[in-house]
């Protein structure tokens, strides 16, 4: 590396690789699309947010959008006080529109809704916002570039996936070591790379190891490798080249595509494409694609590359994030629904009187005003008030109180239980699924086995993936009913907070033989277990214990009536039958 | 007070400039859509889902198939495709100045404002394609009152709203799934009457609006509601392409349209008249399409294998069969074109097993090998 090399010289600490996002977001933050910071609020972030800073020009643009920001407030809409007060409408830009040719930074990533997540993507797409609301029909241009904050505990708890396919780097500061730095080189370096960018060249053979990387670690998105490709040539630039180098591949590598990865590359990475769909190979016009040993050397210099930059725990946390990312159905993600009926999804407007707590909806009530103000100002020619608003002009919001079930599967896959009904247990999930469709539940799997339970499913509405998760549910091991009782009640909770209906049903042989330690022993089982049913009894929510045992056992029933719930065994039940039972009981809570 | 919802305006684009200088007293507005600023990715231009764009060419064939759903995987070129569409609609005949857009060839199902005509001129115009986009809110989606007009002139005039932009158009749906409640409903409506009905705010009002309705989503990230699901037409799944050359090709292309629009588009100015034309011959010749007793009784024996509710799914058949073979040059629909489009045409009819993910296109080509023979 020679001239200009300051950036790729700071290649091979997490540290670096953080500055190294810093410098390449300010030399292309629109291609980019921006950085995913995945960290509570530390000094580190802030440090890496003012060092972001001090590399964008002087006077970008920089607006925060919290996860709860109204649609009026992002998107834009009738500027309700110069309406007033010039007696005409007036649009009022949102912060997308406002933040153009400059960033966003979105605080608690994690909270952001889905929909509103789907509205950011838009605006990174097309870079513009349409607005059509409020009577408004507008355009504005939006070259924005996101900083999402996400301060997910969880690996779960994590930023909606159509935000995540758009945004080029996710950088977790926790990694980094006390007292790391971020620098950022100074800004006559990213005004000359920004210059050098429109004239960088990509050699086809590196663009074939950005794809062959991407396929080699699972990650399907086409916008992926198109984020690798923006952030290669923003190397170039800012190592003042306009020829791209194998290096600058590693580094689009290791910064867009390791943090995608969706699977380890194998030992030997064979660049072994699958089978080629004759019809989509000839689609694709006459193009160099002639696998020349050299593209398979430097496919796999560059997958190696991404691999070494995988953190250890990466491949656990990016599988359970998948699921975490699909598990916010339509009505949002947390804190979206709540019931207190000044909150939630607005209806839209009803006439009424303003009285305490109601919630005055001011648009509806100047539209509503707005035709007679000719004819009142003609009655009532005191000409100091811009609209004359009479009380039958009066329009309050109606917000949606909805109150969702969660029915929260749990179900034991224990070698006592597989051998006996497994089967059945199966059956009977997927009857109730298609109920739970029928009536627009979200459904939740937790399967115990061995020595823990596992959310196989975090609440979801998409039953198709219900489905696929139960008939891949292996079978074998202990029981770890204390275990499973805890990571039901905590799902109940997390539910409960979001404004929903929590709904256990249990299935289980009730042969507990592991304890919460992981102990085993058919005694620690038991105790713990027991001891874990006062908590589900305190949170209150309807429970259902379907004892799949082919003789029931005391301890069974004495569970359920700790947890506060119904017994109820099925000796000899098959599918419909267990199905009847709970779809009642379901009804019935 | 003077109700002017059903007076006779001249089009006029909003003037977004000079919104501050704007007179008081103005001429009512026709919701002009705004011009798009950035080119269109061209539809020729597009690499592989062959299943999309051929659903996509059979409607702009065909309007009357009824709209196309794409589901899949993300970065496939769902929404690009859809809007590529727009650039292959020929165009069409309109009545001058008519807020709605009404065919001046049309028996009937005209405007209040073109029936009060008594001389209906004719302009050409192209086919719109509006986007619907999230966040926006029913007013703007139905129409409403004129805020403006009401604001300024104390007039109680209607506003068209983007159903009213879309008459005889497309109207896409980006994120379909995560559309509010509301807002499905109210389509759901008008796409089964053909009419916008409007009470509200004292105004009174219906407009036709016949459209044909494009959604696109990815179904985990929600359930389409089944009523919604039978509007459309075709339903198409979309996956991500996992041969390397392919993706190869799609990032290829995607970068070098990212990076000189102009430039690319211009290289495929030539593919992309041909297909303009194709498709402009393909609904000259789709009147003339024969199709035998022998196809009917086929696609009426595939449905009745597939026990699909109602005659809709038929219908669209033949239709999709139709178009297909109008695109392709032929006269007459055969075996190859039904079989060609009964998945897209039938697998989002079939009596609903939510549990069922691949199964209903996987029934489809069981029914398909069962009744047309493998």
């Amino acid at each position: 590396m020679t001239a200009g090399g300051d950036a790729t010289r700071m290649a091979a600490q997490p540290a670096d690789d953080a500055s190294l996002a810093v410098a390449l977001l300010a030399v292309d933050p629109v291609g980019l699309g921006g950085a995913v910071l995945r960290a509570a609020p530390c000094a580190i972030r802030d440090h890496w947010l003012a060092a972001f800073r001090g590399a964008m020009p002087v006077g970008t643009a920089w607006r925060r959008m919290p996860p709860d920001t109204p649609d009026s407030r992002v998107l834009g809409g009738l500027d309700l006080g110069a309406t007033l007060a010039a007696g005409r409408p007036l649009a009022e830009r949102g912060i997308l529109a406002e933040a153009d040719d400059g960033i966003v930074v979105l605080p608690m990533a994690e909270r952001l809704a889905c929909v509103m997540a789907a509205r950011l993507a838009a605006v990174l797409d097309t870079q513009e916002v349409v607005v059509e609301r409020d009577g408004l029909a507008r355009r504005w241009p939006a070259r924005i570039c996101i900083i999402a904050l996400d301060e997910g505990i969880d690996a779960e708890e994590m930023p909606p996936a159509q935000l995540l396919d758009r945004i080029a780097f996710m950088i977790g500061l926790d990694d980094l070591p006390r007292g790391a730095v971020v620098i950022s080189p100074g800004p006559e370096i990213i005004a000359a790379a920004r210059k050098t960018l429109a004239r960088v060249v990509i050699q086809p053979e590196l663009l074939h190891a950005l794809c062959a990387t991407a396929l080699a670690l699972g990650i399907a998105s086409p916008r992926a490798v198109l984020l690798a490709l923006r952030a290669m040539c923003a190397a170039v630039a800012l190592a003042g080249r306009t020829m791209a180098r194998e290096e600058d591949a590693m580094i689009a590598a290791r910064l867009v595509l390791a943090p995608r990865a969706t699977r380890l590359p194998e030992a030997t990475p064979e660049e072994a494409p699958p089978e080629t769909d004759p019809a989509e190979a000839m689609e694709s016009e006459s193009h160099p694609a002639a696998e020349q040993p050299r593209d398979e050397d430097l496919a796999d210099i560059v997958t190696a590359a991404a691999r070494a930059a995988m953190p250890p725990a990466l491949l656990a946390r990016l599988a359970a994030a998948q699921q975490a990312a699909t598990r916010a159905g339509a009505a949002g993600r947390a804190g979206a629904v709540r019931r207190d009926g000044k909150r939630g999804r607005a209806l839209g407007a009803r006439a009424g009187r303003l009285h305490d707590g109601a919630r005055l909806a001011l648009i509806e009530t100047l539209r509503a005003a707005a035709p007679w103000q000719a004819m009142r100002r003609r009655r009532d020619p005191r000409g100091d008030r811009p609209v004359l608003i009479r009380a039958e002009d009066i329009r309050l919001r109606r917000y949606e109180e909805r109150s969702g079930t969660t029915a929260i599967f749990a179900v034991d896959a224990s070698g006592s239980t597989a051998l006996h009904r497994m089967a059945e247990a199966k059956g009977a999930v997927e009857m109730l699924l298609a109920e739970c469709y029928a009536r627009r539940d979200r459904v939740a799997l937790i399967a115990f086995r061995r020595d823990s339970a596992t959310v196989l499913l975090p609440p979801t509405q998409a039953l198709a993936r219900a489905r696929r998760c139960l008939a891949a549910l292996p079978g074998g091991g202990a029981t770890p009913l204390a275990a499973a009782l805890e990571a039901a009640s905590c799902l109940a909770e997390a539910e409960r907070r979001q404004g929903r209906l929590p709904l256990l049903i249990l299935m289980t042989d009730g042969r507990a033989n592991v304890a919460r330690d992981g102990q085993t022993g058919r005694v620690a089982g038991e105790a713990d277990a027991l001891a874990m049913a006062p908590l589900l009894r305190a949170a209150g929510l309807p429970i259902l214990l379907v004892d799949t045992a082919p003789r029931p056992q005391p301890f069974t029933r004495a569970l359920a009536d700790a947890m506060g719930g119904r017994h109820v065994p099925l000796p000899q039940a098959d599918a419909a039958a267990m199905s009847a039972v709970i779809g009642a009981a379901a009804r019935a809570a | 007070m003077m109700m002017d919802a059903t007076g006779s305006h001249q089009a006029e684009a909003p003037d977004e400039a000079t919104e501050a200088a704007r007179p008081a007293k103005q001429a009512p507005r026709r919701p002009a859509a705004p011009p798009a600023p950035r080119p269109l990715f061209p539809f020729s231009a597009l690499v592989g889902q062959e299943e999309m764009l051929r659903a996509l060419l059979l409607v702009a064939v065909d309007p009357g198939i009824g709209g196309v759903l794409v589901q899949g995987d993300r970065g496939t070129g769902k929404s690009t495709a859809v809007r590529a569409l727009a650039a292959l609609l020929p165009p069409m005949r309109v009545v001058v100045g008519c807020r709605f857009g009404c065919d001046p060839a049309t028996s009937g199902g005209f405007c209040e404002d073109c029936r009060a005509r008594r001389v209906r001129t004719a302009t050409t115009v192209p086919i719109p394609v509006v986007d619907l986009p999230l966040g926006a809110t029913e007013d703007r989606v139905a129409g409403a009152l004129d805020i403006e007009r009401a604001l300024v002139d104390g007039v109680r005039a209607f506003e068209p709203g983007l159903l009213a932009r879309a008459h005889r158009g497309f109207l896409y749906i980006d994120e379909v799934n995560l559309l509010e409640d509301h807002l499905v409903d109210l389509l759901l409506d008008v796409a089964a009457s053909g009419e916008n009905v409007v009470e509200r705010e004292g105004i009174s009002l219906r407009h036709p609006a016949r459209f044909v309705l494009v959604g696109s989503g990815n179904p985990e990230e929600g359930e389409l509601r089944p009523q919604l699901l039978d509007r459309f037409g075709l339903s198409v799944e979309v996956r991500t392409p996992m041969d390397l050359a392919t993706r190869i090709e799609v990032v290829r292309r995607r970068d070098s349209f990212e990076r000189e629009p102009a430039a690319f588009a211009a290289r495929w100015r030539r593919p992309q008249s041909r297909l303009r034309a194709q498709i402009g011959a393909a609904r000259k010749r789709l009147p003339r399409i024969v199709t035998p007793d022998s196809a009917l009784e086929m696609a009426a024996r595939l449905c009745m294998a597939l026990g699909t509710d109602g005659l809709r799914g038929e219908l669209t058949l033949i239709r999709a069969a139709r178009a297909l073979v109008a695109f392709e040059g032929g006269r007459e629909v055969t075996v190859a074109e039904l079989r060609a489009v009964a998945i897209a045409s039938l697998c989002h009819r079939l009596r609903r097993n939510p549990l069922d993910e691949a199964g209903s296109a996987a029934r489809v080509q069981r029914a398909i090998t069962e009744v047309l023979g493998p």
